[in-house]
């Protein structure tokens, strides 16, 4: 080996401490003290736990967390640092971090500076060093509630006190949270390699890794803020439509439902993934409905029941479509027959749903991973597909006449 | 795609010997295996020539054959059994190479049988390394650069290509035997040549150095819709150079990025579907350029392997149930995951706390050999542990090797940092520690980084354990606060009492004063997300504790830890026996263990299981935890060995009640002056005997007794330094050995026994309820008395002892039992020299016999004792069917024979100058494992013994015989009837004298110490250039010794049979007729239905 030094890594001073300088608060009036990790203040949110082992960067980064303290079941993290590319926005957007054991050097070859820098650039207010699977235990049993942790000026404030204002938070049941996360200019991205068309691409709490997949099939990617209007959206003439994940409650985005339709009604192929997957479901008809505590971690397993393969998933949900996952249904706004493409094998939660009479199509899950495993990038060539085959009808069309 | 309704019956290939390489890993997973198909309808048949081995317990398969794993035998079970199909992916490497075999000898097409698990084309991909490596390039991965070489001179013309140092690795060897890394020109010769020949392919491969990349496991199952899951993935604490088993490793990686896991995971993916493993599991090896991430797919097993039973402890995922699942058609999605009861197979297990595996060593068997740790596998045995943080986890770890020096400490460090970052750069056996000093003397992360190549994030996890030691230290006292922040890091109450000055006990008694005790967590592959049915916990020091309240009658009990030589499988063996015993009473059973190699640590062997160091502290903690409902019943202690055993004075003192023999009792039978008191009483004869602190001591003693004479230090494990001493001369010359390793002196007397020459060993093993004695078995060592029990070979029933000394040894047994007051297991052991019968020692525990009186007579004395420790008694153990009418002390005349024959790792080990280290048999135990042999006569059953040992005896050829003065009379008839059979003889000058006067033709070899020059052919040549097949060599005084190491080394080296007994000769001469006309095979089954019958 030539390189005679350690990897990117940097060593913090601070002795091991016993000081207890932070408290989770649960919306039930359970408390769990332990110590100030990131900022020091006051966060409040929903309190979710995520299952992975890796990818905390990619988490906390990802838009869909918006609003929520996210709980990390996995106990050390900050183990790699943080860097430029893992990034899957342009800043952290959870509410709040909980983990058990914070890193106290990172240590990767692309490791550009510590996750303790990020958390405090971001402003981050966070607790470690506590009990997090009786947490998680607790979540599990009581489902997702309203949650605070409290640090610094507000750590010494009474038990009522922090558990009132608690209390006071928004509820993420009919929450809508896009408007907080979507971009507020419109932007473009070229496609990698030869171009297929375009992708108007509505960003809910859209990630990098799926823009970067969009643009990698041939797309040039056109992500639009969550505010557009579906005649602008046809106005660019998409050769397809795309819904990206993001926060909040699907019952509260009446608007994207109406412009998905609208865009639908038009022809304009579709392809959503996770927020997306549930508008297409309430586009179509059927309703959505809260999961006591989501689906979130990088393990989950989906069967594809067209092609009778497992698919292991990066999950991160709170809300579902509620669609029987057996049989051929009828869309009541007239989009023609529907089914269950994919579903939960832990659960029979619906994972993915399919359009039989007009190009539409959407994930529960994150074929675009990061985190997570890549066994279901295959549905953007599916969606690339799509493309590639209308504009081949399109150009046979064109010679016929 | 359910299950395939074409296969009715499989046969199942254990692993043979416990070997380091191949240990109870391969038990754990073929028990599991068998139950699974059983469980499916299937009928098993199982063949493993292991004895110790729970899955050779007729119960887990229809048809058991403890027969030697070759193609010959297995081809007559083929022709016998008819089996539809063979799975041999569960038998570590002994079972793909048996089934390869198969293949290529067209027995599986001549039988029309299947093989399930791996295809061959799968295990050929898998294992070729050329192959392997041309499919890895094919899915976009790396690989080292590397060339195949076929004799030693292409190997050294490929170096220059390649420069040094370089990697060498045979083909188709499992724990990296042959295998290393060569610096030099001469280094690369001599790994080659070992290499080529451990090869059954005679192929190695030569790599580019990795030396101090990071390295990775991936373990993966797939079925045959092409679903692939990851279970597990393992990192390596000590970079790429140690072999995995010998590394420090990780479960879950910890240093990875998401991106970096991804792009492994893909990489396994796409290997697996390329090789095609798709009924099962196999595990991909990875290394990592720490400076830019550039990944190296080291290789792949297409089975399961030592990892997989890691993983399968690590997450709760458990693979070789699955694999074998798989293997009958089952896809992942159809299985269901037995920890959650809801959700399939076909996920990723996600692990909300840390694993931590320690290898254990054995390097104070083998003084002579290299301490340093290399790509060959070197440790005998491992621990693991499970915490909610990696320092945790490695402190538990840690001491759960039970080995002094083993943990972290605080005390004096006279080494300076430049020798301890010296020490550092070379692997060994308790580096970490090294590592962990050389912090506290000021080392930084950089310094350590640069000496040995562990990670930083590693690194510093041991600055912190240093930091929370300090801050122990230095705290003003000891309050909740500090005690907890040093829990929650993993120290044990006795590292707490080291760094306060204080002791283990009054710290535990602080800290219950104040109310601290862990809370135990669960193993359910899932993080939390579902709620677990299985209780399989480990400690820490959190907030909630989840053991399940039960208002049952519980009985815990204590595993023996990690294996090591002289305490293993058979261990383990008894311990599950008394858990399904218990367990069918009526009892709930509790198991506390560290070895996750074993049945024991599956979780569905006992009711609750708790993967726990077996340490004073953590057992009582467990304890402390089931008492807080129920009852509990007591504690078993008399099956883990040694190291349960030693729990048990401070269990009592606890007031924890122990089940059946007390602690004062056991106390009776290792205190030598209590014991004498007892064999007084009964009227027994111990070998004279006295103590020595000093050599002018031991003079007057060994006069006074008179030579030979059996020394041994007190207080070691497993024979330490116990050697027998001829004469005055080898008595100073064991002094001048025994010089400065502390182990002789005032406080450490050196007991003196009288030696009986030429005297027969027996072993006994009994139980024994407080009124009845039941013989297990009684069984009759085939070396003369001075060879440790657990190396010799031994036969059951006795071949040579009368009805009259039988009876004498029962009646012996009887007294020495109530003298002790037993109740439960009882060992013996005796030597009958000139006609008297002699005591040797007692111990009133599980021995390592156990097991194979099971096997041989059908006596599951385990069993029988656990119910024993709560009550039962041996008339109702009759009653109910539980015990033959008849014990073993009588073998009906109808009956076969069984021969246990010794394992010896030898070939593992080499001195630092790459010699092999000396093979002669003493009364220091330094075999790993066991194999059995069974059939009608003595001989057979030998014969079969060392077929399963060592490959059976060639039946021509050139026998090379060369004994010490003591045994010349004693080889002329054998050396007579191997003449007779068509063998040619060499022989040494002395020993061929006296043969030639005898009428015997004896070609004359030159001794390698009289080799007069380059032309003259010494033996040692002889053996090196495969002109010799048999080796006889029998030590002799201190003279011959260099001249016999250096024949038993060359023999070791070329794998020849090697003779260090006459008895062993005789035994063998004798099974080489008997062998000619092939084996028959017989099932347990089968013998027991016949030993029904003569009833």
């Amino acid at each position: 080996m030539g390189s005679s030094n350690p990897p990117a890594s940097s060593a913090s001073t601070a002795l091991a401490s016993t000081a207890l300088s932070a408290v989770l608060v649960l919306e039930d009036g359970s408390r769990y003290v332990g110590r100030a990790y990131g900022s020091e203040g006051q966060t409040l949110g929903e309190i979710v736990f995520a299952t992975g082992m890796t990818g905390y960067q990619e988490t906390l980064t990802d838009p869909s967390y918006a609003g929520q303290i996210v709980l990390m079941t996995a106990p050390h993290i900050g183990n790699t640092g943080a860097n430029d590319e893992d990034m899957e926005s342009r800043k952290i957007w959870v509410s709040g971090f909980v983990v058990r054991e914070p890193a106290r050097v990172a240590s990767n070859h692309r490791s550009t500076r510590t996750l303790d820098a990020d958390l405090n650039a971001g402003g981050i207010v966070g607790i470690s060093g506590i009990d997090t699977r009786a947490i998680t235990r607790r979540i599990r049993s009581a489902g997702a509630m309203r949650s605070g942790i409290f640090s610094g000026d507000t750590f010494g404030l009474s038990d009522g006190e922090q558990l009132e204002r608690v209390r006071a938070g928004a509820s993420m049941r009919g929450r809508n949270l896009s408007d907080d996360v979507s971009t507020v200019e419109p932007f473009s991205i070229p496609p990698v390699g030869e171009r297929i068309g375009s992708v108007a691409v509505l960003d809910l709490g859209v990630k990098t890794s799926t823009l970067n997949f969009l643009a990698e099939r041939g797309f040039e990617v056109l992500v639009l803020p969550q505010s557009v209007t579906a005649e602008h959206v046809l106005s660019l003439k998409p050769s397809a439509l795309f819904f990206s994940n993001g926060p909040g409650d699907p019952a509260a985005s009446d608007k994207h439902v109406t412009l998905l339709r609208e865009v639908l009604r038009a022809g304009v192929p579709y392809f959503g993934i996770c927020f997306g997957n549930q508008l297409l479901g309430r586009a179509l008809g059927f309703g959505t409905y809260k999961l006591p505590f989501g689906h979130r971690g990088i393990n989950q397993p989906v069967l594809d029941k067209t092609t009778g393969k497992v698919e292991i998933t990066s999950q991160n949900h709170g809300f579902a479509v509620d669609m029987p996952i057996e049989g051929v249904l009828e869309s009541k706004a007239g989009f023609g027959k529907v089914e269950v493409s994919h579903y939960s094998l832990n659960d029979q939660v619906v994972e993915g749903i399919r359009c039989l009479d007009i190009d539409a199509f959407s994930v529960q899950y994150h074929p675009e991973a990061a985190a997570g495993p890549h066994d279901a990038n295959y549905l953007f060539d599916r969606f690339r597909d799509v493309v590639v085959a209308r504009n081949a009808a399109a150009a046979d069309a064109g010679e016929t006449k | 795609m359910p299950k395939r309704d074409d296969i009715n019956s499989v046969l199942v290939i254990g692993s043979g010997p416990i070997v380091i390489g191949q240990a109870c890993e391969f038990d754990y997973s073929g028990t599991q295996a068998c139950r699974v198909l059983r469980e499916e309808g299937v009928r098993v048949i199982l063949v493993n020539s292991n004895p110790a081995t729970i899955m050779t317990d007729p119960d887990f398969a229809d048809a058991t054959y403890i027969e030697p794993i070759t193609p010959e035998i297995l081809e007559t079970i083929i022709a016998k059994e008819r089996p539809d199909a063979i799975l041999p992916t569960l038998g570590g490497q002994t079972a793909l190479n048996a089934a390869i075999a198969l293949h290529e000898r067209g027995i599986l097409e001549k039988y029309d049988v299947e093989l399930i698990g791996a295809s061959f084309d799968a295990i050929n991909k898998g294992e070729d390394r050329q192959i392997f490596k041309q499919l890895v390039l094919d899915a976009g991965a790396d690989v080292a650069r590397s060339h195949i070489a076929r004799t030693v001179e292409e190997a050294v013309g490929f170096a220059d290509d390649l420069g040094y140092p370089l990697v060498v690795r045979p083909s188709f060897t499992m724990g990296g035997l042959g295998s290393g890394f060569a610096y030099t020109e001469v280094e690369l010769r001599r790994i080659v040549g070992d290499g080529l020949h451990h090869s059954p392919t005679t192929e190695v491969l030569l790599e580019e150095s990795i030396l101090g990349w990071k390295e990775f496991e991936l373990e993966m199952m797939r079925d045959r819709a092409d679903n692939t899951v990851v279970v597990c993935s393992i990192e390596n604490v000590d970079p790429v150079g140690v072999h995995t088993g010998d590394s420090i490793t990780v479960a879950p990686a910890l240093t990875l990025t998401d991106r970096e896991f991804q792009h492994l995971r893909d990489i396994s993916i796409d290997i697996i579907r390329a090789v095609g493993v798709d009924t099962g599991g196999c595990n991909i090896q990875f290394a990592i350029n720490p400076a830019d991430g550039r990944v190296i797919v080291i290789e792949m097993n297409p089975r399961v392997s030592r990892s997989s039973a890691l993983a399968s402890k690590a997450t709760g995922f458990p693979i070789a149930k699955i694999a074998a699942k798989l293997a009958i058609g089952y896809r992942l999605d159809e299985i269901p995951n037995d920890i959650t009861g809801v959700t399939p197979a076909s996920f990723e297990p996600t692990l909300d706390y840390v694993v931590v595996k320690v290898p254990r060593f054995a390097f104070e068997k083998f003084p002579a050999a290299d301490p340093r740790l290399t790509t060959t596998m070197k440790s005998v045995g491992e621990a693991m542990a499970i915490g909610r943080n990696y320092a945790s986890a490695l402190q538990k770890a840690l001491r759960s090797l039970e080995k002094r020096g083993s943990s972290f400490h605080w005390g004096a460090e006279n080494r300076t940092l430049d020798e301890l970052l010296i020490e550092c750069e070379i692997p060994t056996d308790g580096r970490i520690v090294t590592v962990q000093q050389a912090f506290r003397k000021g080392g930084t992360i950089e310094q350590l980084f640069e000496a040995t190549k562990i990670d930083p994030w590693f690194l510093d996890q041991i600055v912190l354990i240093n930091e929370v030691a300090t801050a122990v230290a230095a705290a003003e006292r000891l309050d909740i606060d500090i005690l907890r922040h040093a829990k929650d890091h993993g120290f044990s109450d006795a590292q707490i009492g080291e760094l306060r000055g204080f002791g283990e006990a009054d710290v535990r008694a602080v800290r219950h004063i104040l109310g601290l005790r862990p809370v135990f967590k669960t193993v359910d592959t899932c993080a939390g997300e579902f709620p677990a049915l299985t209780p399989y916990h480990y400690s820490s020091y959190d907030q909630e504790t989840e053991v399940v309240p039960s208002d049952r009658r519980k009985v815990v009990i204590l595993g023996s830890g990690p294996n090591r030589i002289g305490q293993g499988v058979e261990f383990d063996y008894s311990c599950v026996h008394a858990s399904f015993a218990l367990s069918e009473a009526g009892y709930e059973t509790i198991m506390i263990n560290c070895n996750p190699e074993t049945v024991s640590t599956d979780y569905d062997t006992s009711d609750r299981l708790y993967f726990e160091p077996l340490t004073l502290e953590d057992v009582l903690e467990v304890i402390h935890a089931e008492s807080q409902s129920g009852e509990l019943v007591g504690v078993v202690v008399q099956l883990g060995g040694q190291t349960a055993l030693g729990l048990a004075r401070g269990l009592e003192a606890a007031g924890i009640p122990i089940l059946g023999t007390t602690p004062d009792a056991i106390d009776l039978a290792e205190e030598r002056g209590l014991f004498s008191g007892i064999l007084d009483a009964a009227g027994l004869l111990a070998p004279r005997n006295g103590v020595a602190t000093d050599y002018a001591g031991a003079v007057v003693a060994a006069e006074e007794i008179g030579y030979p004479v059996l020394v041994r230090p007190s207080y070691v494990l497993g024979g330490r330094g116990m050697e027998i001493i001829y004469d005055s001369p080898s008595l100073a010359d064991y002094f001048t050995r025994m010089q400065g390793q502390g182990i002789i002196g005032p406080s450490h007397p050196l007991l003196v026994d009288r030696f009986l020459d030429d005297a027969i060993e027996i072993d006994v093993d009994a139980i024994f309820d407080g009124t009845e004695l039941y013989i297990g078995g009684v069984m009759e060592h085939i070396e003369e008395a001075g060879i440790h029990s657990g190396d010799s070979s031994c036969t059951l029933p006795p071949v040579t002892l009368g009805r009259a000394e039988i009876d004498r040894v029962r009646e012996a047994t009887l007294g020495i039992a109530r003298g002790i007051g037993v109740k439960g297991l009882l060992n013996v052991q005796f030597a009958i020299g000139a006609g008297v019968l002699y005591v040797l020692e007692a111990n009133p525990r599980a021995s390592r016999t156990v097991p194979f009186v099971a096997k041989a007579l059908g006596i599951t004395l385990a069993k029988a004792a656990a119910l024993i420790m709560v009550g039962t008694t041996i008339k109702e153990l009759k009653a109910a069917g539980k015990l033959p009418e008849i014990d073993g002390s009588r073998v009906p005349m109808e009956a076969p024979v069984a021969v246990k024959e010794a394992v010896l790792p030898f070939n593992r080990f080499r001195t630092p100058e790459g010699l092999v280290v000396d093979s002669v048999l003493g009364p220091e135990m330094r075999s790993t494992g066991e194999v059995m042999g069974i059939d009608r006569d003595f001989p057979r059953a030998f014969a079969k013994s060392q077929l399963a040992a060592y490959g059976g005896i060639p039946l021509s050829g050139t026998v090379f015989v060369s004994v010490s003065d003591r045994d010349k009379r004693a080889i002329i008839l054998p050396m007579l009837r191997l003449q007779q059979l068509g063998y040619e003889i060499a022989a040494t000058v002395g020993t061929a004298e006296i043969l030639q006067r005898n009428g015997i033709r004896a070609r004359v070899v030159t001794k390698f110490s009289d080799k007069a020059d380059d032309n003259d052919v010494s033996i040692v040549e002889l053996i090196r250039r495969e002109e010799i097949q048999i080796v006889i060599n029998t030590p002799g005084g201190r003279t011959a010794r260099a001249d016999g190491y250096e024949i038993r080394a060359a023999a070791v080296a070329g794998d020849l049979p090697l003779f260090t007994t006459i008895a062993e000769l005789s035994a063998a001469v004798a099974s080489i007729d008997a062998i000619r006309d092939g084996f028959e095979v017989t099932s347990l089954q089968e013998y027991a239905t016949a030993r029904t019958a003569l009833l």
